[in-house]
């Protein structure tokens, strides 16, 4: 009987150190006192946007998910309510994400993409809170509060990400070139 | 990192996109949060509602009692009781009303002039 071995390629590597960087962002983030669920920087967003940004979607969903499924088993919140909202604002925004990236990159920068990926993790979440968790339309009185959280943090996050790509690629016009990044 | 050079950061779709992400989240905000205008005008005689009249255009209305005619006026977003044969004038002593719930109530004629809105402000009164 022959075995398989299965080798880890460089890009399983990457989602590996990726994924790794947005959980600590996420269980970091998750210290932080909020008024509200859901009322939070989303720091693991500026991760997944990097990897889009530079590697491709299908990486950047990989980061993504392992996010999702590591911080709420590091946070105790498996399966638990928070952690589906997590799941369906994230499959959202990566549905989002897959049409968003197509924008010609000229004109629309890490920060639109920052900015759309929050409306739509926050969108995800309040469809499946009102579905769901609390089925009833007085919920839609919280919206300006999530909308203005997806705003700000929106674009903080994108600012950043775009940041990040500016810098680790010295010619920062071209960051959409995937694999430009050498094996480190 | 200067404040300028951030700016530099943004592409002009990006402006595009977090102005529509503001504009959206202040749009949002008076819609659900802002005050509720009231949209119709309802006038009841002897606890029976005899007329919904729209807050949008003016118009007047004459309802009857058993003093005699009540005259109700509506005016865009107002309504008043213009005139009434009750003794006192209480409900045309109070002008217009604005605010969505609001009411005027003419006793000794039965008749009685309330604002509705989206919303409710109470779940019932009694006077």
């Amino acid at each position: 009987m022959a075995d398989t071995l299965i080798r880890a390629d460089a890009s399983d590597h990457r989602v590996a150190r990726y994924a790794a960087a947005a959980i600590a962002l996420s269980v970091a983030e998750a210290a932080i006192p909020t008024p509200l669920p859901g009322v939070k920087p989303g720091l693991a967003n500026i991760v997944v946007l990097l990897v889009l940004l530079r590697h491709g979607w299908s990486e950047a969903a990989w980061v993504a998910l392992l996010r999702v499924f590591a911080t709420s088993l590091l946070l105790g919140q498996l399966f638990a309510p928070g952690f589906f909202l997590s799941l369906t604002g994230t499959l959202m925004t990566l549905v989002l994400l897959a049409c968003a990236v197509r924008l010609p990159r000229r004109w629309f920068g890490p920060v639109s993409l920052s900015v759309l990926a929050a409306f739509a993790h926050i969108g995800g979440q309040m469809l499946l809170a009102r579905l769901w968790l609390v089925p009833h339309a007085g919920l839609w009185a919280l919206w300006p509060v999530f909308s203005a959280t997806a705003t700000v943090f929106g674009t903080v996050n994108g600012l950043i990400t775009a940041r990040l790509l500016h810098g680790a690629s010295g010619v920062a016009r071209d960051a959409s070139a995937p694999d430009k990044e050498t094996s480190d | 990192m200067k404040f300028r050079q951030w700016l530099h950061l943004l592409r002009p779709g990006d402006w595009l996109v977090v102005g529509a992400a503001v504009a959206s989240t202040l749009a949002a905000g008076l819609t659900l949060w802002g005050p509720d205008r009231p949209t119709t005008a309802v006038v009841r005689a002897g606890g029976q509602t005899v007329a919904r009249l729209s807050l949008d255009v003016p118009a007047s209305f004459e309802v009857k009692g058993p003093l005699g005619v009540t005259h109700i006026e509506v005016q865009p977003g107002r309504a008043r009781v213009a005139s009434d044969p009750g003794p006192r004038q209480y409900c045309v002593k109070q002008g217009w009303l604005s605010r969505s719930g609001a009411a005027a109530i003419c006793a000794p004629n039965e008749v009685s002039l309330q604002l509705e809105g989206r919303r409710a402000a109470y779940d019932s009164m009694s006077y």
